[in-house]
C-alpha cells in the first residue's frame, strides 16, 4: 500500500505520552475502528510498561521485562509509528501541529494529550545535588538502583504510598532508611491517624525509621548530598535522598494549546477539553475538580475518551471511587472511598487487634458504605469495594460487615459474584467478561488471562480472584507456582537469588536481618543456606545455627536422639577390608542395628552424638551425605564387568558419577542410578539422574522418582560415550541446584518446567552457557570435602563434645 | 517443695550463637540456648515425642524440635505449635556470672507441667537415610 495515500485517506491521531493512561486509551480506540493513522511520541526510551510496578522492581521482585505492557510488536502489529525520547515542546493548535525537542513538526487532525504528571519538590533549599532523586519513571528506578547498597544511609522525603514503597525497595537493597514526612501520620490521604499508626509500627517492624511531622527545609552537603536540615534546626545524615512528596499534571502543553486549564486540563464528562480536536486523558486533566494519580479513574477516562474521539459518543465519565493498596509485600494495607468520619450523618464501624496488627474502619452513609481503611487483613477489600462502586444498600448485613460471610471457598467468594461484578479495578475487567474470554479463547494460565483481558496487569491485587475464576472455569487449569520461601523472608526463591547475587551477601543472618525479619526459621534458614552455598559455589559464610541437626553433626538424627551413619560406598561396590571394618565398629560401639539400605549402603543405627567422630574416625571412610539433601549415591548393576546381558560398564560409570557429584548439597536429596542394560536392575529409570546403558550408546534420564511419588524419568539426550554420559548428568545436577526451589526435587522440578526446557537450558544450550554450567560445578566442587572431617577440625568445640557442668551436682 | 540451687552448668563461649547445647544436671537433662543476648533453659524433651530440643533450630525467642517441628517458647515454655496444644516444657532460670552460665535447678523429682500431647499428630515428613 502506498502510504501516502494511506494517511490521506486516515485521520491522523498524535498522542504525546506513551504511558498507561495514554497506551490504555489507545488500545480501546482501536478496539472501536481502526480509522486513525496512529502515531505516538514518547519522552522515556521505553515501550509502554506498568509504572505502578516500579516499586517492585526497585524492591527486586519483578524484573525490567516483566513490568513490560505492549512491547515492541504491539506497535508494530498496530501500525502505530512510535517515536521514543522525544519531548512534545509547543502545540499551535490553529495550524495543527506539534514540535519537538528534536526540531520535528507533526500534523495532527486529532491531538491526545496524555502527559502524565511529575513529581512535585518542594521548596527545600539546595535541592539539586547529587544523591537527590525522585521516583516516577524507570530511569529514575535504574539510578537508585545503581545507588542503593548496604549501609547506605537513605531519607526519604514523603510517607505517602509512593514514599512508603521506595523506601522499602531500598531497605530491601540494604540501606539505612528515614521515611520524612510532612503530616502528623503516614498516608493521610488515605488512612486515619489511627491507621497511619498501625502502619508507622510495620515500617519501623521492618527496620525504616519513621520521622512525622517533619518539614525539610534544606538538602546539606557540598555538591554531593550530606544530610536532609529540618525547618526548626534539626539535621539527619544521608547519603541518598529521593523526594516523594506528590505529583503535579504535565499541563504546559495545554497551556500553549490554549486549553481551559486549572489544576489540570479541564475535560467534560466525554473527556472532550475546550477545543474539538485535542483531548487528554490521565493524571494530566482535571475532571469535575479533581485530579487523578491512581490508575483505575485514568483508564475508565480512557474507555470514555476512546468512544467520543472514535465518534460514538455517549459514554460518560462520572468520577471514580479512589482506592488505593500499597505494594509492600508483608504489609497490608487497603483505602477506598470516603474516609474522612467527620461528615455529618456518616456513622464508623472499627475493629483493632494490636497484637495482631488489624485495623479495620468503615465509613457508612445513608446505609451504604462510603469508605473503608484496611490494615493487617485485606482479604475482604474486592467486596468492600464493589459495595462502594454499586452503592449497595447494606444494613440488611450490617451485621456482618466487618467480616463478611467467607466463601465457601474461604474468602474470597469468586461464585458469589455477579457477571458484571468488576474483579479487576485497574482495568475495569468484569467476571463475566473473564468468563467469556477463558471459554472462548481457551485460557489455562494467568499469563494467558492476563494477556488477553489485561486484568491483573495494573496493581495486581486482585491476581487471586482472578487465579480462582482460573480454577473454577478453565478445564485445563494451570497453576503458576511462585511462592515465597516464608513470612520471615517474604520473597520468591527465584527473586531472592538474584538480589543475594547482585547485593553480594553471603550470611543467612544478614540476610535475615536486610531482607527478613532478623529472626528467621525452621523453613528458611536451612533453604537461605542452602541458596548462599549454592550460589557462592561453597565461598558463602557457613552458619551451623541455620542449619537443621543433621547438618551440624553430618548424620541422621532418630527419633530417640540417636544418630544413623551411613558411610560412602561409590556405587555400592565395597571390598572385605571394609566391610571388616564396618563390623568392627559395630561391635566397639554397641551399634543397635546394623542394616543394608535400599541404596546399596550399609546404615549403622543408634549411635550418641558424642561417638559420631570417632565412628567415622575407625570407619576410615568417607560421609555417604545420607543425613543431607546433597548428593545420596549411585545405584548400580554389574554391567559389562560380570552381568552377561551387560552392554555398558555401568559399574565404573556409576562410580565415576559419584565421585564427580559427591560432598555437593543440592535443593533436595539426588539419588541416583547407572544401569548396563535396559533390564534396569539398578531401577535408574526412577531415579533423580539415570544413567541407562544400550548398544553403543547411553541414555541420560533425569527426574525420575520411586518414593511418595512414582515418575518414570524423562529422557534428556541420548550420547555415544560415557564421558558424554557423565557430562549431560553434571549439567542437568549444577542447573538444578540453581534453579530449583529448596525441597523440590527433581521430579517436581523438571514436571514445572516442562523436560523440553530443562534438555534447552543444559546439553543444548549454547556453549558458553554449558561451560558456565560446569565450571560453577567445578567451583563449586574444588570448595566442597568430605563432612565427616570436622572430626578432626570441629566447627566448634563442642559440635559433638556432650558437655558436663562445672561443679558437682548432688541431688 | 523441692530446693532449687543455681548450678554452673557451662561455659558461655560452649554454647555457639543461636543454638542450645544439652547439659546433665543431676537427673536432668537441660537444654541451654544462646539467644545472643540472654541464655535460656529448657528440659531438653520434647513434650510431643520426647525430642531433644537443644538440637532444634532457633527461631527468635522459640526453637524448632527436630523430631516433628513443635514449635516452644523458650522463655515460657509453652508450646507454640501446633497451635491447638496446651502443654508445656519446664523452664529454668539462667544468668550468667564470670563468663559462666548458672542454671537455677530444682534438686527434687522433675515437675509435671501443664497437659500432655494429644495422641494423633500431623508429624512432618521423615528424613529417611538411604
Amino acid at each position: 500500500m502506498n502510504p501516502l495515500e494511506n494517511t490521506s485517506r486516515q485521520e491522523k491521531l498524535v498522542v504525546v505520552g506513551n504511558g498507561m493512561a495514554g497506551i490504555a486509551c489507545v488500545e480501546q480506540i482501536l478496539r472501536h475502528s481502526p480509522k486513525f493513522d496512529i502515531t505516538i511520541f514518547g519522552n522515556e526510551t521505553y515501550v509502554n510498561y506498568n509504572r505502578i510496578m516500579l516499586s517492585a522492581v526497585l524492591a527486586g521482585e519483578k524484573s525490567i521485562d516483566d513490568i513490560i505492557l505492549n512491547g515492541l510488536d504491539w506497535y508494530e502489529q498496530n501500525h502505530i509509528d512510535l517515536r521514543l525520547g522525544v519531548r512534545i515542546t509547543d502545540v499551535d493548535a490553529a495550524a495543527k501541529t506539534i514540535t519537538g525537542d528534536d526540531g520535528s513538526v507533526t500534523h495532527f487532525d486529532k491531538l491526545l494529550l496524555a502527559t502524565g504528571s511529575q513529581p512535585l519538590i518542594p521548596s527545600i533549599d539546595d535541592v539539586k545535588k547529587d544523591g537527590v532523586f525522585v521516583f516516577r519513571n524507570l530511569d529514575d528506578t535504574r539510578s537508585l538502583l545503581e545507588r542503593a547498597r548496604p549501609g547506605l544511609k537513605a531519607v526519604v522525603i514523603g510517607g505517602g504510598l509512593l514514599g512508603l514503597e521506595a523506601a522499602r525497595g531500598l531497605q530491601v537493597r540494604g540501606c539505612e532508611v528515614t521515611v520524612v514526612h510532612l503530616m502528623d501520620w503516614l498516608m493521610e490521604r488515605q488512612l486515619d491517624s489511627a491507621g497511619g499508626g498501625y502502619l508507622a509500627a510495620e515500617m519501623n517492624r521492618m527496620g525504616i525509621t519513621v520521622l512525622l511531622g517533619l518539614s525539610t527545609s534544606a538538602i546539606l552537603g557540598n555538591g554531593k548530598v550530606e544530610g536532609v536540615q529540618f525547618k526548626g534546626g534539626g539535621t539527619l545524615p544521608a547519603e541518598l535522598v529521593v523526594i516523594a512528596a506528590g505529583i503535579r499534571p504535565n499541563v504546559d502543553l495545554g497551556h500553549k494549546a490554549g486549553l481551559e486549564v486549572k489544576r489540570g486540563i479541564v475535560v467534560n464528562d466525554y473527556m472532550e477539553t475546550s477545543n474539538p480536536d485535542i483531548f487528554a486523558v490521565g493524571e494530566c486533566v482535571q475532571h469535575n475538580g479533581i485530579c487523578y494519580g491512581l490508575i483505575a479513574p485514568l483508564l475508565e477516562q480512557g474507555k470514555v475518551l476512546a468512544a467520543t474521539i472514535t465518534g460514538n459518543k455517549g459514554l460518560k465519565y462520572q468520577g471514580t471511587v479512589p482506592a488505593a493498596k500499597l505494594k509492600i509485600m508483608g504489609v497490608d494495607v487497603f483505602s477506598a472511598g470516603e474516609i474522612n468520619d467527620k461528615i455529618d450523618g456518616s456513622e464508623v464501624i472499627r475493629y483493632e487487634d494490636p497484637t495482631l496488627g488489624v485495623y479495620k474502619k468503615l465509613t457508612l452513609k445513608d446505609g451504604r458504605l462510603a469508605g473503608a481503611i484496611l490494615m493487617g487483613d485485606t482479604a475482604d477489600s474486592h467486596r468492600y469495594m464493589d459495595w462502594l462502586r454499586s452503592a449497595t444498600d447494606i444494613t440488611k448485613i450490617r451485621k456482618q460487615l466487618l467480616f463478611p460471610d467467607a466463601g465457601e471457598d474461604g474468602g474470597l467468594d469468586v461464585a458469589q459474584m455477579a457477571d458484571g461484578d468488576t474483579v479487576c479495578g485497574c482495568m475495569g475487567v468484569s467476571k463475566g467478561t473473564i468468563i467469556n474470554a477463558i471459554h472462548e479463547k481457551g485460557l489455562c494460565t494467568m499469563a494467558q488471562l492476563k494477556e488477553c483481558t489485561r486484568a491483573s496487569t495494573g496493581c495486581g491485587s486482585c491476581t487471586s480472584l482472578c487465579q480462582q475464576l482460573l480454577k473454577a472455569v478453565a478445564p485445563e487449569f494451570q497453576e503458576e507456582t511462585k511462592k515465597v520461601i516464608c513470612k520471615c523472608v517474604p520473597f520468591a526463591e527465584d527473586n531472592l537469588r538474584e538480589i543475594l547475587r547482585s547485593q553480594n551477601l553471603k550470611s543467612v543472618q544478614e540476610v535475615l536481618e536486610i531482607y527478613g525479619n532478623s529472626q528467621g526459621c525452621e523453613v528458611c534458614k536451612p533453604a537461605l543456606s542452602y541458596m548462599l552455598d549454592m550460589l557462592w559455589c561453597g565461598g558463602h559464610q557457613e552458619d551451623r545455627s541455620a542449619r537443621f541437626i543433621n547438618d551440624r553433626v553430618h548424620a541422621n538424627i532418630q527419633k530417640d536422639g540417636t544418630f544413623s551413619v551411613v558411610p560412602r560406598i561409590r556405587g555400592g561396590v565395597t571390598s572385605p577390608d571394609e566391610l571388616r571394618r564396618i563390623a568392627d565398629v559395630a561391635e566397639k560401639y554397641k551399634v543397635p542395628m546394623v542394616k543394608i539400605t535400599g541404596s546399596q549402603r550399609i546404615d549403622l543405627l543408634g549411635v550418641k552424638k558424642a561417638d559420631l567422630p570417632k565412628v567415622w574416625a575407625d570407619l576410615g571412610m568417607p560421609s555417604g551425605q545420607a543425613y543431607t539433601k546433597g548428593v545420596r549415591m549411585v545405584k548400580t548393576c554389574v554391567g559389562t564387568e560380570f552381568c552377561r546381558y551387560g552392554v555398558q560398564d555401568s559399574t565404573s560409570a556409576g562410580v565415576e558419577l559419584e565421585r564427580r557429584l559427591e560432598n555437593l548439597f543440592t535443593p533436595h536429596k539426588v539419588k541416583m542410578g547407572a544401569v548396563g542394560c535396559p533390564r534396569n536392575c539398578a531401577e535408574a529409570t526412577v531415579k533423580d539422574i539415570g544413567l541407562i546403558g544400550q548398544e553403543g550408546s547411553w541414555q541420560v534420564v533425569v527426574g525420575g522418582a520411586a518414593g511418595k511419588k512414582v515418575r518414570k524419568a524423562d529422557l534428556l539426550i541420548t550420547v555415544v560415550t560415557t564421558e558424554e554420559a557423565l557430562t549431560a548428568a553434571q549439567l542437568f545436577f549444577q542447573y538444578y541446584r540453581e534453579n530449583a526451589n529448596y525441597l523440590e526435587r527433581t521430579y517436581d522440578f523438571v514436571e514445572r518446567l516442562g523436560i523440553e526446557k530443562v534438555r534447552k537450558e543444559t546439553v543444548y544450550a549454547t556453549d558458553e552457557v554449558r561451560e558456565a554450567l560446569l565450571e560453577r560445578l567445578r567451583k563449586s566442587k574444588a570448595l566442597s570435602r568430605d563432612a565427616w572431617l570436622e572430626r578432626d577440625e570441629p566447627k566448634h568445640p563442642t559440635q559433638f563434645v556432650q558437655i558436663e557442668p562445672l561443679e558437682r551436682i548432688s541431688v | 517443695m523441692s530446693t532449687r540451687k543455681w548450678i554452673r552448668a557451662a561455659r558461655c563461649e560452649d554454647i555457639p550463637l543461636r543454638e542450645g547445647r544439652a547439659v546433665h544436671l543431676g537427673s536432668r537433662v537441660i537444654a541451654i540456648f544462646n539467644l545472643g543476648d540472654r541464655f535460656l533453659a529448657v528440659a531438653n524433651q520434647c513434650p510431643h515425642r520426647s525430642g531433644p530440643l537443644g538440637d532444634g533450630i532457633v527461631s527468635g525467642g522459640m526453637v524448632v524440635c527436630p523430631l516433628h517441628a513443635w514449635k516452644v517458647d523458650l522463655e515460657s515454655g509453652q508450646v507454640a505449635r501446633p497451635a491447638d496444644v496446651a502443654s508445656c516444657v519446664e523452664t529454668f532460670r539462667a544468668r550468667v556470672e564470670d563468663g559462666d552460665v548458672l542454671v537455677e535447678t530444682p534438686l527434687g523429682p522433675e515437675q509435671e507441667c501443664g497437659v500432655s500431647a494429644p495422641p494423633s499428630l500431623d508429624e512432618r515428613e521423615a528424613i529417611c537415610a538411604g
